[in-house]
């Protein structure tokens, strides 16, 4: 009767949305009055989850699961919880979880809310609060199947501390024959990106070419954030499309969000006004974004921003 | 090659989102509705594999017949003939399961959804479609060739994006990368006559249930106005962001 948790890792290290899961689910346990069970693969080191309230480790072990197969995960996570007869399961919303969940919902016969961003408002019935419309409204949906699929929002719902730790049991579940082979990845290594990252720095035309972007890459080393830019920038090849946030693009869900230079075209702000706190740096006081930002500069991009680094090191510094 | 392709009918990006009947519907009053951008990219993909591949494209909505034009649009940009199922569906999984029996019905090779729609973000249709109809699936899809029954597809991951190999029957959720903003086409006259030739034909649901359901709708609690900073000032941003904002 537990609910279960899917803590994600990477390279055996669990990202920071396994923990906010685990966070999530704990407190739905506790308002469920039961226990809270997290499922791993391929983990190394799995004691922090105590520490975000799991009470349970399933810990899954197996090379057939080391790169992400969502037809292999999420039929780990199936028999994982039925063998705990969960009646709610939590993944993040991460791509792979987001790719394995409507596989999973399928397999569990689970109603699925995707992008949920608060514990549910009743467990009874069992309602939850999600984003809609891209960000322009929330929608109230009620689960209303006896298994139920939870996706979090990122950034949503936080990290909660919980000081306990939690048994672990190794698990070994069946992996089913997979029809989508992995031939090759092709990741930026030792680079923040922007799906982890809790500051994120974007540029927009009025960078002027991509030649512009040093002092861009220097503000962002120095938050230690990930760079990012609008759909012209990337449309006219002056940032790789990895690089492009909004609506068609990447979404971004971080705790900074800093636009130089975007005047903040509405399908640009779809993207990424899930962000926490927006600041802009642009020229043009008229710029749509001054009125989706929480701060705002105006004034030319090319002054503003070495000094803002400058002032940022030395804040940086004082820390 | 048979190819589904998997129109979802959403207001314009630019759209004012409201709402009516105590919160509880989508005001669509002056909305003016498109084909969902993500599943755009998928149809110009798919126009390309009937051009050099001779596949044949259907598209298909769940929707009632405010939907029509949505579809029509898609034929006026080349796709060869259209279903709607004549239903208001509740959620995703009532939505993957109607699209499941067209594709059953219909013996698609290949079934290209977009990765999510703008209106409720579900983001579900696409892999629940695949686990019905137990075809392949490939989320985040960026690229994307088929040849005979074998199918090589490049996939946006977490900071990168990694190419993998499967086979057909495969259904995929795409997104821009699959074609480029530039490629996507405008119907033009002849494409808007000939989209009346061709066969729309409106199936009844087979009536799944769904398994979630929308109680209501809430906006946003509205934004204070932006704290502006003088250029010259911007110690001033460092303190805001550190003891204001706690963001650094």
């Amino acid at each position: 009767m537990s609910v279960l948790v899917y803590t994600e890792s990477d390279n055996g290290t669990f990202k920071k949305v396994a923990l906010e899961v685990a966070s999530y689910g704990k407190a739905v346990a506790d308002q469920l009055g039961t226990t809270l069970t997290a499922v791993t693969i391929n983990a190394k080191d799995t004691s922090i989850l105590g520490n975000h309230g799991v009470d349970k480790v399933l810990n899954v072990t197996n090379s057939k699961l080391e790169t992400f197969n969502a037809n292999a995960y999420a039929e780990v996570i199936k028999q994982a919880a039925e063998k705990e007869g969960t009646k709610v399961i939590i993944v993040s919303s991460s791509a792979d979880s987001k790719y394995l969940a409507p596989l999973l919902a399928v397999g569990l016969n689970a109603g699925y809310a995707s992008n949920v961003v608060e514990a549910p408002s009743s467990t009874s019935p069992f309602t939850v609060k999600r984003t809609a419309f891209t960000n322009k409204a929330f929608n109230i949906t009620s689960i209303d199947t006896d298994v139920k699929l939870i996706g979090l929002s990122k950034n949503a719902f936080g990290l909660k501390e919980h000081s306990a730790s939690a048994t672990v049991e190794d698990f070994s579940p069946s992996i089913p024959d997979n029809g989508v082979h992995v031939d090759a990845v092709d990741k930026v290594t030792g680079k923040v990106t922007i799906a982890d990252a809790e500051i994120v720095v974007s540029g927009g035309r009025g960078l002027k070419g991509p030649e512009n972007w040093g002092m861009l890459e220097e503000l962002a080393q120095v938050l230690g954030a990930a760079t990012a830019c609008s759909k012209p920038v990337s449309d006219l090849g002056w940032r790789p499309h990895s690089e492009h946030v909004g609506q068609t693009g990447k979404p971004v869900a971080s705790n900074l969000y800093i636009a130089i230079g975007i005047s903040g075209a509405i399908q640009h702000l779809a993207g990424i006004n899930a962000s926490k706190v927006k600041v802009v740096i642009n020229t043009d006081p008229e710029a749509p974004f001054f009125k989706a930002a929480d701060y705002g500069v105006v004034g030319d991009a090319f002054e503003v921003v070495p000094k803002l680094t400058e002032k940022l090191k030395a804040f940086k510094a004082q820390q | 090659m048979k190819i589904l392709v998997c129109i979802s009918h959403v207001p314009d990006t630019t759209s004012k989102i409201n709402f009516t009947e105590g919160d509880t519907k989508f005001d669509s009053n002056g909305v003016q509705f498109v084909i969902n951008p993500n599943d755009e990219f998928g149809l110009t993909r798919a126009m390309w594999f009937k051009e050099k591949q001779g596949a044949n494209v259907t598209v298909a909505n769940v929707g009632g017949p405010e939907t029509e034009p949505t579809l029509r649009k898609a034929l006026a940009i080349g796709a060869d003939a259209a279903i709607r199922v004549n239903t208001a569906a509740n959620d995703g999984f009532q939505v993957a399961n109607e699209l499941a029996q067209v594709v059953n019905d219909g013996g698609y090779d290949l079934v290209i959804a977009g990765r999510e729609s703008i209106d409720y973000n579900g983001g579900m249709v696409p892999g629940m479609l695949a686990a019905l109809t137990n075809a392949n699936f490939v989320a985040n899809c960026i690229g994307l060739e088929i040849d005979g029954t074998n199918a090589n597809a490049v996939r946006e991951i977490d900071g990168g994006k990694e190419t993998v190999s499967t086979t057909l029957p495969l259904v995929i959720a795409g997104q821009k990368g699959l074609v480029e903003e530039s490629d996507l086409r405008i119907p033009n006259m002849r494409g808007i006559m000939m989209a009346r030739q061709k066969p729309l034909t409106v199936l009844e649901p087979k009536g799944a249930a769904e398994e979630t359901s929308s109680v209501k709708f809430e906006k946003p609690v509205p934004k204070g106005a932006v704290t502006l900073v003088s250029p010259d000032n911007l110690d001033e941003l460092v303190n805001l962001l550190h003891n204001e904002a706690k963001v650094i």
